[in-house]
């Protein structure tokens, strides 16, 4: 496994970090982190209904006074009464406490208008991708002769390809089409099938909707072709699905996989083996820290399933408070209820601001000379391309790092934005990009875009 | 894939029109059909059947199952610790920092916890090694228990609970392929999560038997014997020792602990040293000495060589908060590149919980004499332990006046593995109905009183023998019951099979 190009960038955040710490003078007061798709490290507040709830969870005490609204409160006791002992620090059931996922499966079922979901199918994990990693495990077999391969985008977020390179699989790219604002095209998924021929043993395909690092929505077409695609094929399908509530493009609609995969009917419906993957993480809440993850499993032989079972009980449960927070996601305050006007006003609030940054930062880029960015019609990124000089290419060679990890390593330096290098997805060859979360409060974004705004133009000055 | 399901020609000669799965026994990976994990596994889906069953007013000898099987001490029913829920109360909802409701320690340790989060919210994801300065506050924890010994928070790796880290140690351990194959020495008995990780990285396990008749002691030579059959069909690289030992409670001597590093030196072994339990030690004259602290007593023959790891947790000693995912490993004389390597695995699942990140930072920095908080820490901390050292004498001396059940003492940790003579005829029974003669023992004591147990056989055992692996956990006075209902039990179960 190669370097992760992050760890470069990590290392020297914390130093430029302490340098400022002690009063070195630099070009800005702060860094701005936005390299991970994190909503609280940029700066946005987490929602005070949950984190109420949570707190009560947490110190019941809280119950018994009337500092916290009446909701909070019935709606922590609510929760406790489903844990042993009326505590959060107990083990719950593998699969989750059993009221959260019932939950969970109404929210699918209300989610998808009315499609059929079996709380036995389900499994609360401690995030989305711990879930993935154990039904990659039952898929990638590694004893067999020939490895098994993955499908998964290019680009692609990396604890995604590591985990499957972990497990001892095969990842094989399929190309989104840049040009086309990212989008998934069939005939890239024949190419990526045809690239696999005597190298390994394809199993299933990764897609995740909305994209990341991509923006892309997927169409409901484009999702049946995807569907009847593993159906022909053969494969099993992971669907990503965690940044679904993060919608930003007008003619935008995010449908679920199994929802499409329903109304395409028998024999698709009964036949496509499909996981389906949430979390807390993102979204409104954007609770990352907390864990918070689910896999609805679709279609799958019941045998296996039992396998899958015993798997998930080796890791015992998901920690508890994650757990809670993908009840309070599923449940939110309802109009009526006291804790409804902020909720209702936060929420709308994160909405707005989302909506705006993904257009500002669109808006920005294709402003400036050497950006090209594809509509951010979902998830939480801008993602675009950088067409760096020549002169720049080469620096970078000289220094021994890939021209976009300079590119990120001048703008920390410069200007106190720490960003993600293309590299770490996969692009193109020849192709560069950066990626950056959105998911941030206007103000921060507007700062952010200035300061990137005056680095870039400097940038490609110096290497014109 | 292109391949057909082997499947397909029975669907068809069936008459049926749609095609087999993708993912079936056959193609799924083997490795995972051989996972088994038995504290989670039959006996407990059948408990939990029949609470749903005693719900739904279906009427049995007894109103309740007591759920004696996993070591999760607030479930049944021991008290959080007050000032570690203040602390996460108000980093989960900083407004309440200006309620003085709360005492002044709390809060400052939640400014500073809050401080070290992106965003100043434990929403925000942290490093995958954990957040830097609790790292550094475990890592002078680690020095004040061991007496001065140097920790570096580089070191330290916080984890989604101890088995987190323990399997990512494995997964990095274990390569090879046939003969070459890596090999993990366990012990017998042992947790089973340990074997569960080996089955399913396809490690060859290599099991040492810990001696029952000398209260579950570990025997080099026994180390030896095991290693030296090993070697025929394997590469061993790793010897895993928990101490204080689950499920057998047992407390190693300095003498022992410094023996085991001896021959992990001398036979080139890493040691992985799982001390969850290192704060619930109970009998007299037994002694927590952390692995640490012992090699570097050994002098620096021992202590620049010896690649060790060892695993504590939030879920055990007094604060019993499974719940919250909270560990670490440290990591000692690891090469720095396959430390690389570590920092690249631990990144695939982003980051542990910060909640429970949050909770171990506490547990390593608790309230000090000169704060409000440590009167009521203290009595709370010292009640929690004095009520688990009394229940392990209680369990101890009641188990050893039933005929047929033989106890050794329970010097440490949260359970209690008896030792259960079966009638002959109760093992031919137990052929019978196709279980093994403990899961048998078991489900009968389920389905007669509703205790569940976990049989011995989940554990390991020596050939011919039969345990069970009670949990000490449940109040004094619950616990006497159930005691009693077991006696009860084992006296008629001997003589309806004699």
């Amino acid at each position: 496994m190669k370097q992760l190009e992050y760890v470069v960038l990590a290392r020297r955040v914390s130093q430029i970090k302490e340098e400022l710490r002690q009063g070195v003078r630099k070009p800005y007061k702060e860094v701005i982190d936005v390299s991970w798709g994190d909503p609280h490290r940029a700066g946005l507040k987490p929602l005070t209904f949950v984190r109420q709830v949570l707190s009560t969870c947490l110190y019941p005490e809280l119950m018994n006074s009337n500092r916290l609204p009446a909701d909070v409160r019935q709606r922590a006791q609510r929760l406790l009464g489903g844990c042993a002992g009326g505590s959060v620090g107990s083990y719950t059931a593998t699969e989750g406490i059993p009221e959260i996922v019932h939950s969970v499966s109404e929210f699918i079922t209300r989610r998808d208008g009315g499609v059929p979901s079996d709380p036995e199918n389900i499994y609360i994990s401690p995030g989305s991708q711990w879930a993935l990693t154990n039904i990659l495990n039952v898929l990638v077999n590694r004893e067999a002769s020939t490895r098994t391969g993955v499908l998964t985008p290019m680009p692609c977020h990396s604890a995604t390809t590591l985990g499957i390179m972990g497990l001892g699989g095969v990842v094989v790219p399929y190309y989104l089409s840049e040009e086309q604002g990212w989008e998934l095209q069939v005939e890239d998924l024949h190419q990526a099938l045809e690239s696999a021929k005597g190298v390994c043993n394809p199993v299933a395909l990764y897609v995740i909707n909305p994209g990341n690092p991509s923006g892309q929505v997927q169409s409901r077409k484009s999702m049946q072709e995807v569907i009847r695609f593993v159906s022909e094929r053969r494969l099993f399908l992971l669907a990503d699905e965690v940044y679904q509530d993060c919608i930003y493009g007008e003619n935008s609609e995010f449908v679920s996989y199994k929802k499409v995969l329903t109304e395409m009917g028998p024999p698709l419906s009964d036949t496509v083996e499909l996981a389906s993957f949430h979390s807390a993480s993102k979204g409104f809440m954007g609770e990352c820290g907390l864990r918070g993850g689910y896999v609805e499993l679709v279609n799958l032989d019941p045998a296996v399933l039992k396998y899958i079972k015993t798997l998930f009980s080796t890791d015992s449960c998901a920690p508890v408070l994650g757990q809670l927070a993908l009840d309070l996601m599923m449940n939110p305050p309802q109009p009526g209820d006291p804790s409804y006007p902020l909720y209702d006003m936060e929420t709308q609030h994160i909405r707005t601001t989302l909506v705006h940054n993904a257009k500002r930062a669109v808006s920005v880029l294709n402003s400036l000379q050497g950006f090209c960015c594809q509509p951010v019609e979902g998830g939480a990124f801008a993602f675009p391309r950088v067409y760096l000089p020549p002169k720049a290419i080469q620096k970078a060679k000289e220094v021994g790092m890939q021209p976009d990890t300079f590119y990120c390593i001048r703008l920390l330096e410069e200007a106190g934005l720490l960003f993600s290098a293309g590299c770490e997805y996969g692009q193109k060859e020849g192709t560069h990009h950066i990626r950056f979360c959105i998911m941030a409060p206007e103000d921060v974004m507007e700062e952010l875009l200035k300061r990137l705004t005056s680095f870039h133009t400097q940038f490609m000055k110096e290497f014109s | 894939g292109t391949w057909c399901p082997l499947n397909m020609s029975q669907q068809a000669v069936n008459g049926v029109s749609h095609r087999g799965k993708v993912l079936t026994l056959d193609s799924m990976n083997p490795n995972v059909k051989r996972v088994e994990y038995a504290v989670r596994g039959p006996i407990v889906q059948r408990a939990v059947q029949i609470e749903k069953e005693l719900k739904e007013g279906v009427k049995k000898p007894f109103t309740e199952v007591i759920k004696a099987n996993i070591g999760d001490a607030h479930a049944m029913g021991q008290k959080p610790i007050t000032f570690l829920r203040q602390v996460l109360a108000l980093c989960s909802y900083p407004e309440l920092l200006e309620d003085n409701m709360f005492p002044e320690d709390a809060k400052k340790r939640a400014r500073r916890i809050l401080e070290s989060c992106g965003g100043h919210s434990i929403g925000a994801y942290s490093a995958s090694q954990g957040i830097e300065c609790i790292r550094q506050d475990v890592a002078r924890y680690i020095e004040r228990r061991d007496g001065g010994i140097p920790s570096s928070p580089d070191n330290i790796y916080l984890s989604t609970g101890a088995s987190d880290a323990i399997v990512t140690m494995l997964k990095l351990l274990v390569c090879g392929e046939g003969r070459s194959r890596t090999g993990v020495m366990i012990s017998i008995p042992q947790y089973p999560l340990y074997s569960a990780a080996l089955a399913d990285l396809g490690a060859v396990q290599i099991s040492y038997y810990l001696d029952e008749d000398k209260c579950w002691s570990l025997d080099v030579a026994e180390l030896r014997r095991a290693l030296n059959a090993a070697r025929q069909h394997c590469n061993p690289r790793v010897l895993c020792i928990i101490n204080p030992g689950n499920p057998t409670g047992q407390v190693q001597s300095r003498q022992c602990i410094e023996d085991v590093i001896r021959f992990a030196k001398e036979e080139h072994l890493f040691l992985m040293a799982d001390e969850v339990y290192q704060d619930n030690v109970y009998a007299e004259g037994c002694k927590f000495h952390s692995f640490k602290k012992v090699l570097f007593e050994m002098g620096p023959e021992y202590s620049s060589t010896v690649e060790m790891a060892s695993f504590h947790s939030t879920s055990k000693c007094y604060m019993g908060e499974c719940g919250f995912r909270g560990g670490y490993m440290e990591v000692i004389n690891m090469d720095p590149e396959v430390k690389a390597q570590l920092t690249k695995l631990v990144s695939v699942r982003l980051c542990p919980p910060v909640p429970g990140q949050a909770l171990l930072d506490l547990v390593v920095n608790p309230p000090q004499p000169d704060e409000p908080s440590y009167t009521t820490f203290m009595k709370e901390r010292t009640a929690v332990l004095a009520a688990l050292a009394e229940k392990a004498r209680l369990t101890e001396e009641t188990f050893n006046t039933v005929p047929g059940i033989t106890c050794n003492p329970v010097q440490g940790a949260m359970y209690t593995f008896p030792r259960i003579t079966l009638p002959q005829k109760a093992i031919d029974k137990a052929k019978e109905e196709g279980q093994v003669p403990d899961m048998y023992y078991c489900m009968r004591l389920l389905e007669e009183e509703g205790i569940c147990l976990v049989p011995g056989s989940g554990f390991g055992q020596r050939e011919g023998t039969f345990h069970f692996r009670m949990t000490i956990l449940p109040p004094t006075e619950k616990l006497k019951v159930v005691l009693q209902k077991i006696r009860e039990f084992h006296l008629r179960f001997t003589q309806e099979f004699s």
